[in-house]
């Protein structure tokens, strides 16, 4: 009985006399002190245990397979496999199909990404200003791409983009423009492929791009108006500069997703026609799928090392920034 | 209204109109498409609404192939992985927006550092692991690496550090055990972000492929894509109507799911940028 009540008075007092006050109770709220921090572990054990197992583990296994010899007949005893330093790195830097899978990599962020950014931000500007009726019902249907499997609109657009009975084709049909055999054509496979995910994914930019002109003050624009400037100008002296987290933030998320390029080469191409769309992830699988997993494992760390560069080189560009 | 406010463009509308039905087009194909035989499919030049719909692809899907099962094994995976992320991530979540304990900050730089790593980073280590766990081909293999995510924590700590902290000391007060006020005061008050949380970590399972691509080996673990993805490059190549009411299968339920929650997802996307 008389524990219950002091323990109340202790938390009454603790509340008056707040987190900084010294009450003559110090040594109970040691006490509660203690009860919050051993729940707060048993809150987060469960989370910390998974997460220690299957995420940080895993990082930390896979650089030290990286520099061992691991196959997959290894698989039963991981770490007694050979030692091989950085051989993997050296192979991986010399691997034709690899370096190849490199540069479509590039290829396919350096048109893909900030395609896919002027599609959003576009779509943002004319929703954001531009219509004061159906917003959210335009919102919905450029959005919708983005929440479907990338399999399934593969599978989907393989079948748009045949050349003879395609969708794709026979709407250039109509303008007089002949298609071209765009996944059988080694010049116009990637391009496909591009122009695929640019439709998928340029709904994540327009939704942040939406939520960051609502911050751009609209009293500026007004203000430029008077004084001349055209829609355009406003555009490009206002809005963009405004805009400049923001744009490095979803460029940044864009180029992350697309340097892991997968799904879209695996489903519709193979990789082909003669490797012009085979993928670093795709070529780690396929190594992987070879059962050369140390080899996968140091294919899977550059593709590591490429994405942390990028991620460091955008926040020192929002630094300088600020 | 003044000068520069738009008073809804006509040409602005029409432009719109045009992109929204290009989006929606592929869609739109896909569905007519699933109900064409596969010859109407190749003919010269397409069609755009079935000759004679039927529902034989469909038929095939779920008698000689099993989409039943991977449908259940899609929803089975997916169930799971959200209400783990739901429960786990919500109590770290907790933990680290209301209450102090030791070694805090390492937790959440920990956590924080790992939210950009790549899953072909891990795949190959955690591949040994649950095989040699013997979980390969099996439904616990395909959950268990996905069943906590950073993201999820992030998310709920933002959302609980917006909570008012005399919650907490109100129910010390009541004498309510520190489980206890997370199960019954804090938690109640977390439906958005729960909402928000569920519905991306859903959709982002249901769409899962490497990982299940990687561990599914037989028919009895395929998940949806993985189906539809070893079906578009093994013998069924060619079957152009029963591969494209497989992708319809893979995406209208989630696009029913989208159009019920979309307000929670596209809120979830703007606040953190993460699909």
């Amino acid at each position: 009985m008389s524990t219950a009540t002091e323990r109340d008075a202790v938390t009454i007092g603790d509340a008056q006399a707040g987190p900084t006050g010294s009450t003559p109770s110090s040594r109970k709220r040691v006490g509660s002190r203690l009860r919050e921090g051993r729940a707060a572990w048993i809150l987060a054990l469960p989370f910390l245990l998974l997460f220690l197992v299957f995420t940080v583990w895993p990082v930390f296994q896979s650089l030290f397979m990286s520099f061992t010899d691991t196959k997959a007949k290894d698989l039963r005893t991981p770490f007694a496999v050979a030692f091989v330093g950085v051989e993997n790195y050296t192979r991986a830097l010399t691997d034709e199909t690899f370096l190849r899978a490199a540069r479509n990599t590039a290829y396919f962020v350096v048109v893909g990404v900030p395609l896919t950014l002027t599609l959003g931000l576009a779509a943002a500007v004319a929703l954001d200003r531009g219509i004061t009726k159906f917003r959210s019902a335009f919102r919905l249907g450029f959005y919708t791409p983005v929440v479907t499997s990338i399999v399934a609109v593969a599978v989907v657009w393989q079948f748009l983009l045949q050349q003879d009975f395609g969708l794709i084709n026979t709407v250039l049909g109509w303008f007089g423009i002949p298609g071209p055999n765009w996944l059988g054509d080694p010049n116009w496979s990637m391009p496909a492929l591009i122009m695929m995910a640019s439709w998928r994914n340029f709904g994540t930019s327009m939704i942040i791009f939406l939520a960051g002109l609502q911050a751009v003050p609209w009293a500026l624009h007004e203000a430029a108006a008077i004084d001349g400037a055209s829609a355009w100008q406003r555009f490009r002296f206002i809005t963009i500069p405004l805009l400049r987290p923001i744009i490095l933030f979803v460029s940044v998320i864009t180029m992350i997703g697309y340097l892991q390029f997968f799904e879209e080469p695996f489903v519709m191409t193979n990789g082909g026609p003669l490797d012009s769309t085979i993928s670093m992830s795709m070529y780690t699988y396929k190594q992987f799928g070879f059962g050369n997993y140390g080899y996968a494992a140091s294919l899977s760390y550059l593709i590591f090392v490429v994405i942390a560069i990028v991620t460091a080189i955008q926040f020192r560009l929002l630094r300088e920034n600020q | 209204m003044n000068s520069i406010q738009a008073k809804g463009k006509w040409w602005l509308y029409l432009l719109l109109t045009i992109a929204v039905i290009a989006v929606a087009a592929p869609f739109i194909w896909m569905v007519l498409g699933s109900l064409k035989p596969t010859t109407e499919l190749r003919q010269t030049p397409p069609t755009w609404w079935p000759q004679n719909p039927s529902l034989d692809n469909y038929t095939q899907l779920f008698s000689r192939l099993s989409f039943g099962t991977y449908f259940a094994n899609s929803t089975i995976v997916a169930v799971v992985v959200t209400a783990g992320n739901l429960l786990f991530c919500s109590m770290l979540g907790y933990a680290l927006a209301m209450l102090n304990f030791r070694g805090k900050n390492v937790v959440f730089v920990a956590v924080l550092a790992t939210l950009m790593i790549p899953g072909v980073v891990t795949f190959v280590p955690l591949f040994v692991l649950v095989a040699n766990a013997g979980l390969v081909d099996t439904l616990p293999g395909l959950v268990l690496p996905f069943l906590v995510a950073p993201f999820g924590v992030f998310l709920m700590r933002q959302f609980i550090l917006g909570l008012p902290r005399d919650l907490l000391d109100a129910g010390r007060v009541d004498g309510a055990g520190e489980l206890r006020i997370f199960a019954r005061i804090i938690l109640p008050l977390c439906g958005p972000a729960l909402a928000t949380l569920g519905i991306l970590t859903f959709l982002g399972s249901w769409n899962n492929f490497l990982w299940p691509l990687v561990v599914a080996q037989t028919e009895k673990t395929y998940t949806l894509p993985v189906a539809l993805a070893l079906y578009s490059k093994g013998q069924n190549s060619t079957n152009y109507g029963l591969l494209l009411a497989g992708a319809t299968v893979v995406v209208i339920p989630i696009l029913l799911l989208f159009v019920a929650f979309q307000r929670k997802v596209i809120e979830g996307i703007a606040t953190t940028g993460i699909k």
